[in-house]
């Protein structure tokens, strides 16, 4: 375990420094724009598309961070998946609003049918007909959110992937939240303070009429530190972290390993979290 | 030219001072959204539009439609439309003065506004949709103003302003056509993901934009000392019927494609707009009263229509009539239905319905009387106008 952290910081490292200079591979925003790149069509690499992969295979190149949710691990150990959900709200100074018109959520429980509404059946097992699956920012490789942003204040982050967001540049005009296939976006219908309870200064307050969503971290990657739900389940392996193009990392073996979902993959958006279900 | 607003019967000022009213409640509605935030409307995380976009998206096509006057008159030169092009054109000012200040109204955070100014953003259709919306509403003053001005002086309108009424008609289109892009290019949402969605947007402009001007002309007939004219009439109401007839093709071709593939994405919405959804036992139809009716205005007005064409009859309350139904038909199609069902179901499958609040129907009134505030001074300026040549 020790030494799997280690390893993980030493990736997180290298998201930092490699921001710094990192080769511009990276497209900012997918298939619309992939034909205005001078590029002449490198995402067609014929043979990935012979061996009957379907769509999803093309990725953009660089550092691109991703996540497996291991749901065996959760199945049984709800308790697990509520404290990650705690710890990221905590970090992030998500407001607490009951009421469901107005409330906020980077990260939320919901049912397999709601999650993964392709994918679904109505003759599933046990366990994933009654557990709780944590759904979140997807930090799509073609985010279609930041296709859909006027203001460019969700862009993705060159450096590793992660779809991000200016909450200042922000006019709150809710496009993106109707671009986004997976309901991974709140909106702050009101002033979000009084609903935070305790408040973290390492993170900025948002104000209201903006929208927010998970972000990856990335303020704790910058530290070095795991995200927040992924060090809430440390030791667990319930949630797997990392670079997706680094053929060395944890996650990409993870991914060799077993088999797993995305959620909504015929949206085109090539998420970047895993299920194993 | 502005001095013509300022005279008038009382009728006038009795129909400005309501307006102004609904419009100074409107105003004191939007403060306290203001003060509050978007949460005193009845938008949520699920439905995340409301009211705001979907009387934008309507009143985009009010302004297109006035397009089915301008081709005629200019590009096919039937001069019977000499007395009303003018009013097409101040029909598409107003309305899209009300889009903006729609687009203004849901706005998050209204000051930063500008920020998409300050950072285009090319691969964004509201990037597209604010130039053209624009475009579209400076060459309408520019032509309107020069065109009237010239009536006024009784002399030709300079040869240069052709050119600008000229690309106005592609600017017309392009209004709608990417009005509808802003929702038929998002992955995940079925009713929206459609390619027949600009097409039906078109046909439902020109039908909307013609029959909001024939229920002004009849108003003016009455009040105003104004006469269309009974054939540049009958021709409206010819292109209202076949833009309704066109829509309504277009809008059963997506019944056809929902129920008969049924591929459940795309039945849900439709389910929801005219039978109610169920859902967890649950059936969800509040929409479903405003769409039958909207439906049988739709066949009532086409009936209407229909009707004075095969009997060759020709009667102003008819054509009242019928230009009523068709626009409030056309409205609850564009104006209600098509934006709130979008959202339901939501991306995780769950149904949250739309109400609207007391708070921002009255925003949403208020910026409906500013439009149709400025709809009638610009009609009293181009009514002042024909009658000061007339003498
Ligand atoms: S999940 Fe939604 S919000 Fe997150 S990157 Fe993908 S499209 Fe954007
Ligand atoms: S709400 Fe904010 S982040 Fe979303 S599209 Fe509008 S400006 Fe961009
Ligand atoms: S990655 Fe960070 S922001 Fe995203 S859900 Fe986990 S803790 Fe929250």
């Amino acid at each position: 375990m020790n030494n799997k952290r280690r390893k993980f910081l030493k990736m997180a490292g290298a998201t930092v420094l490699a921001g710094m200079g990192a080769p511009v591979l990276v497209k900012l925003h997918g298939t619309a724009q992939a034909s205005a790149d001078s590029e002449p069509a490198p995402a067609h690499a014929a043979d990935s598309h012979g061996g009957g992969h379907g769509h999803g295979e093309e990725q953009n190149a660089g550092i691109r961070l991703g996540m497996v949710i291991d749901m065996r691990k959760f199945y049984d150990d709800e308790a697990l998946l509520d404290e990650a959900i705690a710890a990221c709200h905590l970090a992030h100074n998500v407001p607490d609003i009951d009421e469901r018109k107005s409330e906020i959520k980077w990260i939320w429980k919901t049912g397999y049918g709601n999650a993964f509404p392709d994918h679904s059946h109505n003759r599933r097992s046990g366990s994933v007909e009654n557990s709780a699956f944590p759904v979140l920012c997807n930090h799509c490789d073609n985010p279609s959110c930041v296709k859909a942003c006027p203001t460019k204040a969700t862009f993705v982050m060159e450096k590793n992937g992660i779809v991000s967001m200016d909450y200042h540049r922000c006019i709150g005009c809710r496009f993106c939240m109707a671009a986004c296939p997976y309901g991974a976006r709140s909106f702050n219908w009101q002033d979000p303070r009084p609903f935070i309870t305790v408040y973290n200064p390492e993170f900025p307050g948002r104000n209201r009429g903006v929208v927010e969503k998970c972000n990856f971290c990335s303020e704790r990657l910058g530290k070095g530190l795991e995200p927040a739900c992924v060090e809430a389940c440390a030791g667990t392996g319930a949630i797997v972290f990392g670079d997706l193009n680094d053929p060395e990392s944890e996650i990409s073996k993870v991914l060799h390993e077993e088999f797993t979902i995305q959620r909504r993959p015929a949206a085109g958006t090539r998420p970047s979290v895993f299920y194993i279900v | 030219m502005i001095e013509k607003t300022l005279k008038g019967k009382p009728a006038y000022w009795i129909w400005l001072a309501i307006l102004a009213s609904v419009i100074a409640v409107g105003w004191a509605c939007y403060f306290r959204q203001y003060v509050f935030g978007l949460g005193l409307t009845g938008m949520s995380r699920d439905v995340s539009w409301g009211l705001y976009i979907s009387q934008f998206t309507f009143l985009v096509g009010v302004a297109a439609g006035g397009l089915m006057l301008v081709l005629p008159y200019y590009i096919h030169n039937y001069k019977e439309f000499g007395r009303i092009t003018i009013l097409g054109e101040f029909l598409a000012i107003s309305a899209l003065v009300m889009c903006l200040m729609f687009i203004m109204a849901d706005l998050g955070q209204p000051l930063r506004g500008l920020n998409v100014i300050f950072y285009p953003t090319p691969y964004s259709m509201l990037f597209w949709d604010m130039c053209v919306l624009w475009g579209y509403l400076l060459l309408n003053l520019l032509c309107g103003w020069v065109i009237l001005t010239s009536e006024r002086k009784q002399v030709p309108p300079p040869k240069w302003i052709y050119f600008f009424v000229a690309i106005s008609i592609p600017f017309a289109v392009s209004i709608h056509t990417v009005t509808a892009m802003l929702y038929c290019g998002l992955p995940g949402r079925h009713f929206w993901l459609s390619a027949i969605i600009a097409p039906r947007f078109l046909a439902s402009a020109f039908a909307a934009g013609p029959s909001l001007i024939l229920i002004a002309c009849l108003i003016m007939r009455k009040y105003a000392n104004f006469d269309a004219g009974e054939t540049a009439m009958r021709k409206l109401t010819t292109i209202i019927m076949y833009a309704v007839i066109i829509n309504t093709f277009f809008f059963l071709l997506e019944f056809f494609v929902g129920f008969y593939s049924e591929v459940p994405g795309h039945m849900h919405s439709l389910q929801y707009l005219f039978f109610g959804l169920e859902h967890h036992g649950e059936v969800y139809n509040n929409l479903v009263p405003f769409m039958w009716i909207a439906t049988i205005f739709n066949f009532v007005g086409l009936g209407v229509f229909a009707y004075m064409k095969i009997a060759k009859v020709f009667d102003y309350r008819l054509v009242g009539f019928g230009s009523v139904l068709v626009f409030l038909a056309l409205w609850a199609d564009k104006g209600l239905g098509f934006v709130f069902a979008g959202f339901v179901p939501n991306p995780l499958e769950e149904v949250t319905e739309y109400y609207p609040t007391l708070n921002e129907i009255g925003i949403t009134l208020g910026i409906w009387a500013t439009g149709i505030l400025l709809l009638t001074l610009l009609y009293k300026i181009a009514i002042g106008v024909e009658h000061e040549v007339e003498q």
